[in-house]
């Protein structure tokens, strides 16, 4: 059984990276999870953001945070990724498979997925 | 919304909108209905913004003048046979005991009845969007132990680690999942 023991453990752990986390995330994953968002199925989305984010080792830099609606809902789930000195990059109809492609070439490789973008 | 647990994600949003600082989810099983109470220590909605709350055409976003939260909760009781009630407290006229409770009634085996679903990501996905609040989630069912979460406790071992770092998340999932064997059992 897990027992506050364990979370004892991971806190730990934690407190020497605590400093790191913070004034950090230099990219920063925003899913929309306002009723449009969530009914669309941004909840496994954002969830899989989390796991990868932090699978990756990308946690440093990268922080994974939720907003209200974001005012386009016939595209939800909507993704925004913004980077300091970048241009917003906005994916629409995300999927929890497309995440994968997006840690990989956009937050870890630097490249934006230009498939997932909102057309103009 | 494919299922309960997504309505529930949806309308505890709107406490934490309201500043709340503890939300409690609480559900209740019988062998015929499941009972969702929202309850918050948030701003609260005055007597006129809680007649209308369950009106798609009146909203508090400024996105766009629709908000269908409460409205599909509303449905999705109501095809059951159920109903939603919603009870607040403004601050202004109570100003030292505001919140709202939004309760739902489902009969759990009427066809048209959603189901449940994944309740533990809808928790995580509270407490990763908003670390600094408290959420207090409980369900009570006809036979097992209830299954319970109560993030002030996990405040007090973790002290400044916040309760958004990944391995907390994971050990709170864990931590749920296990309930819910055990109670199956």
């Amino acid at each position: 059984m897990k027992s506050l023991a364990e979370l004892q453990a991971i806190k730990e752990k934690m407190q020497g990276k605590v400093a790191l986390r913070e004034g950090s995330g230099e990219k920063r994953v925003v899913v929309g999870m306002a009723t449009c968002g969530i009914a669309a199925g941004a909840r496994p989305v954002l969830n899989a953001f989390v796991e990868q984010v932090n699978a990756k080792g990308l946690t440093p830099t990268v922080t994974v945070t939720q907003t209200g609606c974001i005012g386009i809902c016939q595209y939800e789930p909507v993704v925004e990724v913004f980077e300091a000195g970048k241009d917003k990059v906005t994916y629409v109809k995300m999927t929890a498979d497309k995440v994968a492609r997006v840690v990989e070439e956009h937050l870890e490789g630097g490249k934006p997925v230009a498939e997932y973008m909102l057309k103009a | 919304m494919k299922e309960l647990s997504l309505n529930i994600l949806d309308i505890t949003e709107n406490s934490v909108k309201a500043g709340a600082t503890l939300t409690h989810i609480e559900l209740v099983e019988t062998a015929d209905t499941l009972t969702v109470t929202i309850t918050d220590d948030g701003c609260g909605m005055t007597e006129e913004t809680v007649r209308r709350v369950t009106d798609p055409f009146y909203t508090t976003r400024t996105t766009r003048p629709v908000g269908l939260g409460l409205p599909l909760l509303r449905m999705a009781a109501e095809q059951t046979g159920g109903s939603v009630t919603v009870e607040s407290r403004h601050r202004d006229a109570h100003p030292d005991n505001h919140g709202t409770r939004v309760t739902a009634v489902f009969h759990h085996r009427h066809i048209d009845c959603p189901p449940l679903g994944d309740v533990v990501s809808t928790v995580i996905t509270l407490i990763q969007g908003h670390p600094d609040t408290d959420f207090r989630f409980t369900h009570t069912r006809p036979t097992g132990d209830p299954v319970e979460l109560d993030t002030r406790q996990l405040r007090q071992v973790l002290e400044d680690v916040p309760l958004d770092s990944f391995e907390v998340l994971q050990w709170i999932k864990g931590f749920l999942d296990e309930q819910y064997e055990t109670a199956a059992q």
